[in-house]
């Protein structure tokens, strides 16, 4: 998700700032001071940045915590283990002792540096990029301030004193927590410059054997995510969605349900109806007595056939924008020996996170709104928070709570829990918290979809069995068309469309790739992994294809255009090496292979299948190599792959959201089906060794398994699925 | 009003009859752990121990556990429950978390009744609880490792 392709240069951190709070005092009273290696930058820093200074980074209590003030939001990919990690390596803290919360507030602090630093938000798999100087000088900067504290104190000198598991000493005779350092440590200058560890002196950055400090919470019931927030008066709110998208409520008739026992009251929101009970039982039968009119003179009516239909009719024609232009691909096909073409169709996806989504809200006596939630951007939320109260955005603090999954639907422009859960508690009046908790159904008819695509791909190849040419037209919904980041659009072309077609690696002297965005009322959005979940099934299945008809081994095909992409050609030979991809297989059994970067983080994926024939067929095996820069966390980069493998199977097998005459077909798991335990492969993941800056896992493992999965079943059929769901098209 | 014993202590409910388990273990009582993920058991979230029998609360009504004993993941006990949720925190099977009271519980009542249990018996066992984060590589292998523990 997010996918900005930034230039290399925008990677590194833009403002040198650093906050480092110790307690100043016992309690909460928590002192900061801000560190600007360079004043300019401090000063060009957003307002926010001086008037908001809710949290920092690195935080030492007297009670002896480390608590870390993420920028980046936790939705279970790891994000808080890596930049704990980070902040740990340098710290030289005892891991009994952190804990880590999610920052918000304070653009200056917590802007995404992979972004440019402008706006904090969590995707793309940038956290890792984003955060691996910050949280490591962070971690540095308040080890030299506890060691230039017990330094004073004992009055030797911070040379001879030595950091480890959460303890200063010198010598053998003296010793100190970081809680007793904390008060005099707070009170010292803060460094201008930290020296940050050299690699050969690491203990936790790389470490296979450091497990993540928050599984525990998660076997035992203790996590709390914002479905499980509990604070006095809470009131639980259930919502009734127009049945179509672009529908508005013309009138509702509350009367029955606001007789039943329980229901708190039934409010209008600027996104429908909020039925308000005094639990989340009371809530639904409430909604359920409540008679709705909707208008739907704006509303989109068209079904998927009618828009997937549109759809390859455009594909045929011009595309409206072009992404990428090399040679002369339409000349050089018009003289190509062998032309393969053909159209493929992807479907709306839904993100269909196990935590409904949800929003708690409480605007204050004072005018101040709180907000709990899935914060995934953090900036839009507290400025839709303060329009929607009617207040400023430094008015509104927002607390950043872990969540049961997102996959990018968190991080929506529109901020609609944040804007219901505000309109709901603002109508309730003052003190009087309320929790927004979508259902299943309101969940799946919610919109904001992986969108559809048509892809139309034409290749030639020569008599020698080399590609001359290659064209693509994409045909879809742009996701950041109509978002605050619609700026991003250059003409003519979201990057999120077309990314991982326009980036194609291989040496192909004829390219082009072009872009025809659709206007269909939808709401769309970035979906682990975004462009590549449709662009590498489309280039590695073709790629396969022109393989075979050049009868070539698809692997050495791939590697003898890879000759200016070493780290793509790095991976796709261990993987290989790694799965036999030489071996004969047992008879039953075929292999696919599939190559993709995303988010600068290159993976290859093979996979073993058994076909029984018709749609009966088992994937059995992955074999997965990765390289994604520095490993920070060895075995989360390999649950990072296992679970994208996992994620992106079940879409590419069976998922697929429909809509008849406006309407959303599905309601639930039981019609909408992500993969189970059943269905799940043997994966195994192998990690080149790097000294490569790190880049992100959360999404990279998802793209190369659909069309790994494809060419397995080519192998098996010799024929190339391009409609998705698989099973479904198969049998077709 | 309906009397039944949670997690080893006995409790009564005076609620509308037909609200499942689910929300009256969540909003009344005011355990947490158990989730909410689909409301048609579908989803295995919600899953609980009824009389030792993985049972998914969202489709069991409050009229429908008088005189039952219900373990919630908070009541979670004994070797199979402690040594299923060591090796769960061990292994970091968990990635967002959400699901996994869900897994733990279906685990759990899985190896009670099969203590050696077959990948095929993982797979039918464990197939109404779905994780979005697709952690079922180690779900399988955190059963496995459990049962070799249990075995010892």
């Amino acid at each position: 998700m997010l996918q900005f392709r930034m230039k290399k240069e925008a990677v590194q951190p833009t403002r040198r700032q650093f906050l480092i709070g110790t307690a100043a005092a016992a309690g909460l009273a928590v002192g900061y001071r801000l560190i600007a290696a360079d004043p300019a930058l401090a000063q060009s820093a957003p307002a926010a940045a001086a008037a908001n200074p809710f949290q920092a980074y690195v935080e030492v209590t007297p009670d002896n915590k480390v608590i870390i003030h993420s920028s980046q939001f936790e939705m279970g990919q790891g994000s808080y283990f890596g930049i704990a990690t980070l902040v740990m390596e340098e710290l030289d803290g005892d891991w009994a002792q952190v804990d880590v919360i999610g920052g918000a507030g304070n653009t200056a602090l917590y802007g995404n540096l992979a972004w440019g630093g402008f706006m904090q938000g969590t995707g793309g798999s940038t956290s890792m990029t984003s955060s691996w100087e910050r949280y490591r000088k962070a971690g540095a900067a308040a080890r030299t301030m506890l060691v230039a504290a017990a330094a004073k104190n004992w009055s030797v000198p911070a040379g001879e004193i030595t950091v480890a598991g959460g303890v200063v000493s010198h010598g053998t005779d003296k010793r100190a927590t970081f809680g007793e350092l904390a008060q005099a440590a707070s009170a010292l200058p803060v460094p201008d410059n930290v020296e940050l560890k050299p690699r050969e002196k690491w203990t936790q950055i790389g470490s296979d054997s450091l497990k993540r400090y928050d599984s525990h919470g998660k076997t035992n019931g203790t996590q709390t995510y914002t479905i499980d927030l509990k604070m006095d008066g809470l009131v639980t709110a259930v919502m009734i969605h127009p049945p179509k998208f672009g529908a508005e409520v013309e009138s509702f008739d509350a009367a029955k349900a606001k007789a039943l026992d329980g229901v708190v009251d039934v409010v209008q929101t600027p996104r429908g109806i909020a039925v308000v009970g005094t639990n989340m039982w009371t809530a639904m039968k409430g909604r359920d007595l409540v008679e709705v009119k909707w208008n739907e003179a704006k509303a989109e009516n068209r079904g998927t056939a009618e828009i997937m239909a549109e759809y390859n009719k455009a594909a045929d024609g011009p595309g409206k924008a072009t992404a990428r232009n090399d040679g002369d691909a339409a000349g050089a096909l018009a003289s190509a020996a062998k032309v393969i073409e053909g159209h493929y169709e992807f479907p709306y996806l839904v993100h269909a996170s196990i935590e409904p989504l949800n929003a708690v809200a409480r605007v204050n006596e004072d005018g101040t709104i709180d907000v709990w939630g899935g914060h995934q951007m953090p900036d839009i939320y507290q400025a839709a928070a303060a329009q929607v109260g009617g207040t400023t955005p430094d008015k509104v603090k927002l607390h950043v709570m872990k969540t049961g999954g997102s996959f990018g639907r968190r991080a929506v422009s529109d901020a609609d829990l944040v804007v219901e859960a505000v309109a709901t508690a603002k109508a309730l009046g003052p003190g009087k918290p309320v929790k927004v908790q979508w259902t299943r159904e309101n969940d799946m008819r919610g919109g904001r979809y992986r969108p559809a695509y048509v892809h139309a791909i034409k290749a030639g190849l020569d008599k020698d069995g080399k590609i001359v040419a290659l064209q693509d037209h994409i045909v879809g919904q742009s996701i950041l068309g109509g978002s605050p980041m619609a700026a991003m659009i250059k003409d003519g072309v979201d990057a999120t469309s077309v990314e991982g077609a326009s980036n194609l690696p291989y040496a192909i002297p004829n390219m082009k790739v072009e872009l025809t965005t659709t206007d269909v009322n939808i709401p769309v959005l970035w979906w682990r992994s975004v462009g590549s979940t449709h662009t590498a099934y489309v280039m590695e299945t073709f790629i396969d294809e022109l393989a075979a008809a050049a009868n070539r081994d698809p692997v050495e095909f791939r590697l003898s255009m890879l000759g200016d992409h070493p780290r793509h050609a790095a991976v796709l030979k261990l993987a290989a090496e790694k799965a036999e991809w030489d071996k004969p297989l047992p008879e039953g059994r075929f292999r696919g292979v599939a190559l993709h970067e995303s988010f600068s983080t290159f993976v290859a994926e093979v996979v073993e299948i058994t076909y029984k024939g018709g749609s009966d067929f088992t994937v059995d095996r992955v074999v997965c190599a990765v390289d994604c820069g520095t490993a920070i966390n060895p075995d989360q980069i390999r649950a990072q792959m296992e679970g994208g493998i996992g994620f992106g199977l079940g879409a590419i097998l069976q998922e697929e959201l429909t809509l008849t005459g406006g309407v959303v077909d599905q309601e639930n798991y039981d019609t909408y089906t992500p993969l189970r335990i059943d269905q799940m492969p043997r994966i195994e993941v192998h990690i080149v060794p790097s000294t490569e800056p790190p880049t992100g896992v959360g999404e990279p493992g998802v793209p190369p398994i659909g069309p790994a999965v494809g060419n397995a079943l080519r192998a098996a059929t010799g024929k190339t699925i391009r409609k998705l769901p698989l099973i479904k098209n198969l049998s077709a | 009003m309906v009397a039944f014993t949670l997690n080893g202590e006995a409790k009564t409910l005076d609620v509308d009859p037909d609200m499942p388990l689910l929300w009256a273990i969540r909003d009344v009582i005011g355990l947490t752990g158990t989730k909410f993920g689909c409301g048609m058991a579908q989803c295995g979230a919600c899953t609980v121990h009824i009389d030792g029998t993985a049972t998914r609360s969202c489709q069991t009504s409050v009229s429908d556990i008088e005189g039952a004993s219900i373990t919630t993941i908070e009541g979670v006990s004994g070797k199979v429950g402690e040594t299923v949720q060591a090796v769960w925190a061990e292994m970091d099977v968990p990635q967002c978390g959400y699901c996994q009271s869900g897994q733990i519980m279906s685990a759990t009542a899985l190896l009670a009744e099969t203590p050696k249990p077959t990948d095929d018996d993982i797979d039918s066992a464990m197939s109404g609880n779905l994780c979005r984060c697709a952690t079922y590589h180690r779900i399988r292998a955190a059963i496995h490792e459990a049962a070799h523990r249990l075995e010892a």
